[in-house]
């Protein structure tokens, strides 16, 4: 699965968000995207599953554009893990990780093996959290039952939208331990967005600076550090004081 | 109070009727706008442009009076006529407001994050609707259903003026009988059903906004759903179908002293079932339903009839009016049976010291005092041609202020308390010896006749000629103090409408 974005733009009313974006990300990848508040960053992790669509160019996943695919197919090939979570308040822990392969139609107890494998991995132990409620869950534990439903269909993409973004340091630092973990034995293609250069840099292969619209770099750490456009410099600088 | 559960035991299979035919009412009419409502509110939160003018179209029906809609609703055809459908429509009408707004306010007030989260799971819309959107404001859904609900058991007691059945009943006859007993045995239930609705969806609607939703809360909600809904069937198969005479009356004591005597004469000498549709609102809603068929028989009063329900002009001769309205009833599907034997003309009423110490006892002296007094007449009076405007010009009356509008059952009451000085009347009402009135003499002949006349649906008393030869053996023998008689032993009295009326046949049979 590989996801290519060519020349791609986008305008929300008068204001134009992302301006000819155009880079790609490879099978198993990691790629932080990194950014100011309202570089556009979101939008363009939204036109990968298709709840937005580009204004001009095109996006393709897997050689296709997202526009000739259907949006519940694309979106059961990419999972999502929002910064808020948005773990259903009406479901337990076990519903929410096991809601996407329910609707796909796994039978029931294929279903509520990949659950106990996901919260597994994910480091809650199913006996303790499968049927706990989602207000009785920390920050912590909620950003992991995200990560778990976002994986439960096994979707060969993952976009994650400042994933760790809410927590305080402590369990940030833990989270991108586990992230690494849960990687090396996944090996899923992500697309991350985030604001916090240090964790780009922890958890990414390679990583693309927006600014304005406009990707103003993309690369490995060691091509950024030496990069001299001013807003990268900045960032690369922020990671390290 | 003891008096309140004589009633209640003396009454028990009738109370138990009234109160599932209230339930039913509340249910259906609640079930029918959760079914319609939760879709439009669904509508309206996504597509406000849709969803807006249905919403504002609801809440003008919302601030429309209940009398008033199921005034508009009576002669419309499918939902209208005399009846549970009428209330039925009128009730469905006024539970959609709450409903579609506390759906359109759930749906709304959910987290975005959440909704991003369906989407982005590749849910489709509707998968999204039913289970996301569906489950996370089903509390402020019930929270509508709730106040629908009580509203509906409000609403259902006025809907007893179209015959529609339920406690509304008892408060009607309990009013036209001045009977504060016969009020609170219908108000005292219909107010603990209020609290009951109220309490039960409110408890139902904690345990689900408690957001953990205990497995057994949304099976206990089901479990009330369905019991409500299966006393409301019990309630529907109680009351059979089939086919049986239906007689009706207007809404004060002697109307409804008269529809027991019509009801009991088919009873006792056609041997026919026959169902009572008594305390209906007014000469208006009695007409619409003796020509729809929904009953078959009520006592009219020959002036009323020409003028209120033929709009012709007045006339003064009894015989005459008889006979023209005779020929206009038979044109139009309704036959009128001779007539019963008094005429219940309007009265002009003073308490009785007032007109002793000014020597008042003709109408004609009533112009000099007038001006020193106030008066109060029912609605009826004041609109009609041959009411208030016409008696003012022919004996030149002005009182003090605007006359007051008040219910009929009330002036009596309110001229006894000195509220008023002159009220118009019904010159057999049993209440004008009681509560020591005086009635003056119509010495202009403004009022016209006002003969008793059972009317019938034509096509009933075809199929059923025993029907007019059992109110025949009744014609002519009710005096206006034969009237009179009954009229205060229900309202003075307070005895039963039934048993005044069984003894009155008992002594004609007796050949008393």
């Amino acid at each position: 699965m590989v996801i290519a974005f060519e020349g791609v733009q986008f305008q929300r009313g008068d204001c134009t968000v992302l301006r000819d974006i155009t880079f790609q990300v490879e099978r198993g990848e990691t790629v932080a995207l990194v950014g100011r508040s309202g570089a556009g960053k979101s939008t363009l992790l939204k036109l990968i599953n298709r709840m937005l669509e580009p204004c001009g160019g095109r996006v393709l996943v897997d050689g296709r554009d997202t526009r000739t695919w259907h949006p519940t197919a694309l979106r059961r090939q990419t999972g999502y893990v929002l910064q808020e979570v948005g773990l259903f308040p009406h479901m337990t822990v076990a519903r929410n990780v096991g809601l996407v392969p329910t609707l796909a139609g796994w039978p029931t107890q294929r279903v509520g093996e990949r659950i106990r494998e996901l919260l597994d991995l994910v480091g809650l132990p199913p006996g303790e959290f499968a049927a706990r409620w989602p207000d009785e869950l920390s920050g912590g534990e909620r950003q992991r039952v995200g990560v778990a439903r976002a994986l439960a269909a096994d979707p060969p993409v993952v976009l994650m939208d400042e994933p760790f973004g809410a927590l305080d340091p402590i369990t940030r630092a833990e989270l991108h331990r586990e992230f690494g973990r849960i990687q090396r034995r996944v090996r899923k293609t992500i697309v991350l967005v985030t604001h916090d250069m240090r964790e780009a840099f922890a958890l990414a292969d390679r990583i693309g600076v927006l600014d304005a619209g406009l990707l103003v770099a993309c690369g490995p750490r060691s091509a950024l550090e030496t990069s001299t456009h001013p807003t990268v410099r900045t960032l690369v600088e922020s990671a390290f004081n | 109070m003891i008096s309140l559960f004589q009633f209640w035991s003396s009454h028990a299979s009738e109370l138990w009727a009234l109160l599932g035919q209230h339930v039913a009412l509340v249910v259906v009419s609640t079930a029918a706008a959760v079914a319609a409502g939760v879709p439009i509110g669904v509508i309206a939160a996504r597509r406000p442009r849709v969803g807006a003018p249905i919403a504002a179209a609801a809440s003008v029906v919302q601030t429309v009076p209940s009398l008033a809609l199921f005034g508009f609703l009576l002669p419309l055809p499918l939902v209208g006529g005399v009846g549970a459908r009428t209330a039925l429509a009128a009730l469905i009408l006024y539970a959609l407001l709450p409903i579609i707004r506390t759906t359109a306010a759930g749906i709304r007030s959910i987290d975005p994050a959440i909704l991003e989260a369906a989407d982005a799971m590749g849910m489709t819309s509707r998968q999204r609707l039913m289970g996301v959107e569906f489950p996370l404001a089903l509390p402020a859904i019930v929270a509508g259903v709730r106040v629908s609900a009580v509203v509906g058991v409000g609403t259902v007691t006025i809907a007893a003026a179209i015959g529609a059945g339920g406690l509304g009943e008892y408060i009607y006859r309990g009013l036209s009988m001045v009977d504060a007993t016969v009020i609170l045995a219908g108000a005292v239930p219909a107010a603990a059903l209020a609290m009951l609705v109220d309490g039960g969806l409110l408890m139902i609607e904690r345990a689900l906004s408690a957001r953990r939703r205990a497995p057994g809360t949304m099976r206990a909600a089901f479990t009330a759903a369905t019991m409500m809904a299966g006393v409301a069937a019990v309630a529907l198969a109680a009351t059979p179908r089939t086919e049986r005479i239906v007689v009706g009356s207007k809404n004060f004591t002697e109307q409804v002293i008269l529809g027991e005597l019509m009801a009991q004469a088919i009873e006792r000498y056609a041997g026919l079932p026959v169902d009572r549709r008594l305390n209906l609102g007014g000469t208006f809603i009695c007409d619409r339903a003796i020509q729809t068929g929904d009953i078959d028989l009520y006592v009219e009063y020959s002036g009323t009839a020409l003028n209120a329900v033929f709009k012709r002009p007045i006339q003064r001769d009894s015989r005459a009016v008889l006979d023209e309205i005779r020929e206009r009833y038979a044109d139009s599907g309704r036959s009128m049976l001779m007539p019963l034997g008094f005429s219940n003309t309007f009265a002009i009423l003073v308490r009785a010291a007032d007109a002793r110490a000014r020597g008042l006892t003709r109408l004609s002296q009533l112009a000099e005092h007038a001006p020193k007094w106030r008066a109060a007449f029912g609605y009826e009076f004041l609109e009609r041609p041959d009411g208030f405007r016409g008696l003012a010009d022919t004996y030149r009356l002005r009182f003090r202020e605007q006359p007051r509008v008040m219910d009929l059952t009330l002036v009596y009451r309110a001229l006894a308390e000195g509220q008023v000085d002159v009220v118009a009347g019904d010159a057999t009402a049993g209440l004008i010896e009681a509560l020591g009135l005086s009635m003056l003499e119509d010495d202009r002949q403004y009022f016209p006749p006002y003969d008793a006349v059972p009317v019938v649906h034509s096509a009933t008393l075809l199929r059923h000629p025993e029907i007019g030869r059992a109110i025949g053996r009744v014609s002519g023998r009710v005096t206006a103090d034969t009237m009179r008689r009954m009229n205060y032993a229900v309202d003075a009295r307070r005895l039963d409408p039934a048993a005044v009326v069984a003894a009155f046949l008992d002594e004609l049979d007796r050949g008393v």
